[in-house]
């Protein structure tokens, strides 16, 4: 057991800065098991079921009905499982990202660290989304290259050059990862796992749905800014014409995030930790 | 330095801390002492900016603790041992705290070694004892060199062994300048290690003293009598103006020897079946001290409610 206290290396300049504090968030995610099992996971199934259904498709092509055929379009296909299993695997991942400090208490020593509360949940936000958009850019350009070489078997592949095609994949990513950042706004605002991924599944699976249900033209209106229903048309080939155009669905789905990433910071602002 | 002033905190109807105002100096260890629930941690907690007062304020080097830039450098503190992420390794930990505040990875090593649990550094923290979540978090609160140290009753689930580094611990940190504020629930503990006590009892101020005034003021002596002819001898001794009392059998007679006591009885021909000096510990002066705003009290057999126990 040594008998100093003090450190040789100097301390003097060190401060809670936001790259700091980033730097730190970074590798608070990669020291955890689950941040490896859940994107592992994520990427694995997502390119695996894409891989499986385009040749599924192709090997079937010559069976299929004439009427199908007519309306197939393969950007859905390869695009969407990442889409969905992204939504529900980044969704959890976000709510843990921070109900996982308040559940083990962390969040206390953190914050005695790092006593800037809002330079900590900025700075946590940004990694988690950094990190959640470049493993699903990943996804949606891996999966449109090897679902398309699968399909090109029959020559009914789509190319990025295509109509909307681009945009469809790149929003993909983008898509998923605002559904990110409403989960961790979720997380941030309720502080409980549980309540946390029941709010964000609920916010962008059942909300939505719900929407529909909402009677006459006024109904259907609000319904188009109903959070999922704004931005899924980002990930669209052909966008919903009755819907709100693809970038402005898209910043209104980030509104709604951000919206309550605001709320939660406001609440962390005057809360207990 | 500690700075504390009209520090109130309300939880619903509860008054947890009321208008507290005390400083902690440096070069010293401050005990920070009261029974269970006299919002002790809560105090802690709002000079870290954790809970937010209800009122007052609390500074830590003559600012309140978060604007402070370089957070760790400042404060070093261990409130709950078990406020970790278990997921993580114990080096992990300490290298993400370390770099939150942009100190030097070679930190880690350092307080590692200090803390005697680099052997463990490897190992996820939630295999971990309660002795090495221990020294965990004092290796974590030691890693930005503070000014500053708080611990909130670090020997809890410490080994003697353990107990003893964290004494020693404590004191090199306040004989190298700097202020060493713990808490502590126990007396004996806080006479073994502090030099100067804050005492509170439900959230209020009791006294704010030096170790060696708290143990003049609480070293009142007194000799204990067990004899046959008990009501003769404080007569004698009431007509030497000796306070005496009579206590369960025994004769108490404050302020004076027992030699002269048993002289005394001799001089008049009284049977002494026992005489002795008894000592007020510590512990009897701190309930004395805190007997009135004790929150926990345990109902005697029989009484109507716990606060008429006693």
């Amino acid at each position: 057991m040594s008998t100093t206290t003090a450190g040789g290396a100097p301390v003097v300049n060190a401060s809670a800065s936001l790259p700091n504090v980033m730097r730190a968030e970074w590798i608070k995610l990669w020291s955890l098991r689950s941040t490896y099992w859940t994107l592992g996971t994520l990427v694995v199934v997502s390119i695996g079921l894409t891989i499986l259904s385009t040749w599924i498709t192709a090997r079937n092509w010559d069976g299929t009905d004439p009427a199908d055929k007519a309306t197939f379009n393969p950007t859905d296909i390869t695009q969407g499982f990442g889409l969905f299993l992204g939504m529900l695997f980044i969704s959890v991942l976000g709510v843990l990202v921070i109900s996982g400090e308040y559940s083990t208490g962390g969040i206390r020593t953190t914050l005695t660290a790092v006593p800037q509360r809002m330079t900590l949940l900025g700075a946590k936000a940004a990694v988690f989304l950094a990190v959640a958009l470049g493993v699903n850019l990943v996804i949606a350009f891996g999966s449109f290259f090897v679902g398309s070489f699968f399909l090109s078997a029959e020559d009914i592949q789509a190319s990025l050059g295509d109509d909307g095609v681009f945009r469809a994949v790149l929003g993909g990513a983008l898509f998923v990862t605002g559904c990110g950042l409403f989960s961790f706004a979720l997380g941030a605002l309720l502080r409980r796992t549980a309540a946390g991924i029941t709010a964000a599944l609920g916010g962008l699976l059942v909300v939505p749905t719900l929407g529909a249900l909402l009677p006459g033209s006024w109904g259907d209106r609000v319904n188009d800014y109903i959070i999922t229903n704004a931005g899924s048309q980002i990930a669209q080939v052909d966008a919903d014409p009755d819907a709100l155009a693809p970038w402005t669905g898209y910043l209104v789905f980030l509104i709604w995030g951000v919206g309550l990433l605001v709320i939660a910071a406001v609440m962390m602002q005057r809360r207990d930790a | 330095m500690i700075e504390v002033e009209g520090l109130t905190k309300r939880f619903g109807n509860k008054l947890a801390v009321d208008d507290l105002t005390f400083s902690v100096r440096p070069g010293m260890v401050t005990g920070f002492l009261g029974p269970n629930g006299a919002g002790k941690s809560t105090t802690m907690r709002m000079i870290l900016g954790l809970d937010r007062p209800t009122a007052g304020t609390a500074l830590v080097g003559g600012r309140p603790y978060d604007v402070v830039s370089g957070p760790m450098h400042e404060v070093g503190a261990l409130l709950d041992a078990k406020d970790v992420h278990g997921g993580r390794t114990a080096r992990n930990h300490l290298r993400a705290l370390a770099q939150s505040n942009g100190l030097p990875r070679a930190r880690v090593d350092e307080v590692l070694e200090i803390a005697g649990i680099t052997s463990v550094a490897k190992k996820r923290i939630k295999g971990f004892s309660l002795g090495m979540n221990q020294r965990l978090g004092i290796a974590a609160a030691l890693l930005g060199d503070p000014e500053v140290l708080m611990f909130d009753e670090p020997v809890n689930g410490l080994d003697p062994e353990g107990i003893q580094w964290i004494r020693n611990l404590m004191r090199r940190l306040a004989s190298e300048g700097r202020t060493v504020f713990v808490s502590s629930h126990l007396m004996s503990e806080m006479a073994q290690t502090a030099d100067h006590l804050i005492v509170i009892g439900r959230g209020r101020l009791i006294a704010d003293l030096s170790v060696a005034d708290f143990i003049r003021k609480s070293s009142s002596n007194h000799v204990k009598v067990r004899s046959p002819q008990g009501d003769r001898l404080a007569e004698l001794l009431t007509a030497r103006g000796v306070t005496t009392s009579a206590d369960n059998g025994y004769l108490l007679v404050q302020n004076l020897d027992t030699a002269s006591v048993g002289d005394l009885a001799a001089e008049n021909r009284i049977t002494i079946h026992e005489l002795f000096e008894e000592k007020a510990t510590l512990e009897a002066a701190f309930m004395e001290l805190t007997r009135d705003s004790v929150e926990y009290q345990a109902g005697a057999p029989g009484a109507a409610t716990a606060g008429e126990a006693r």
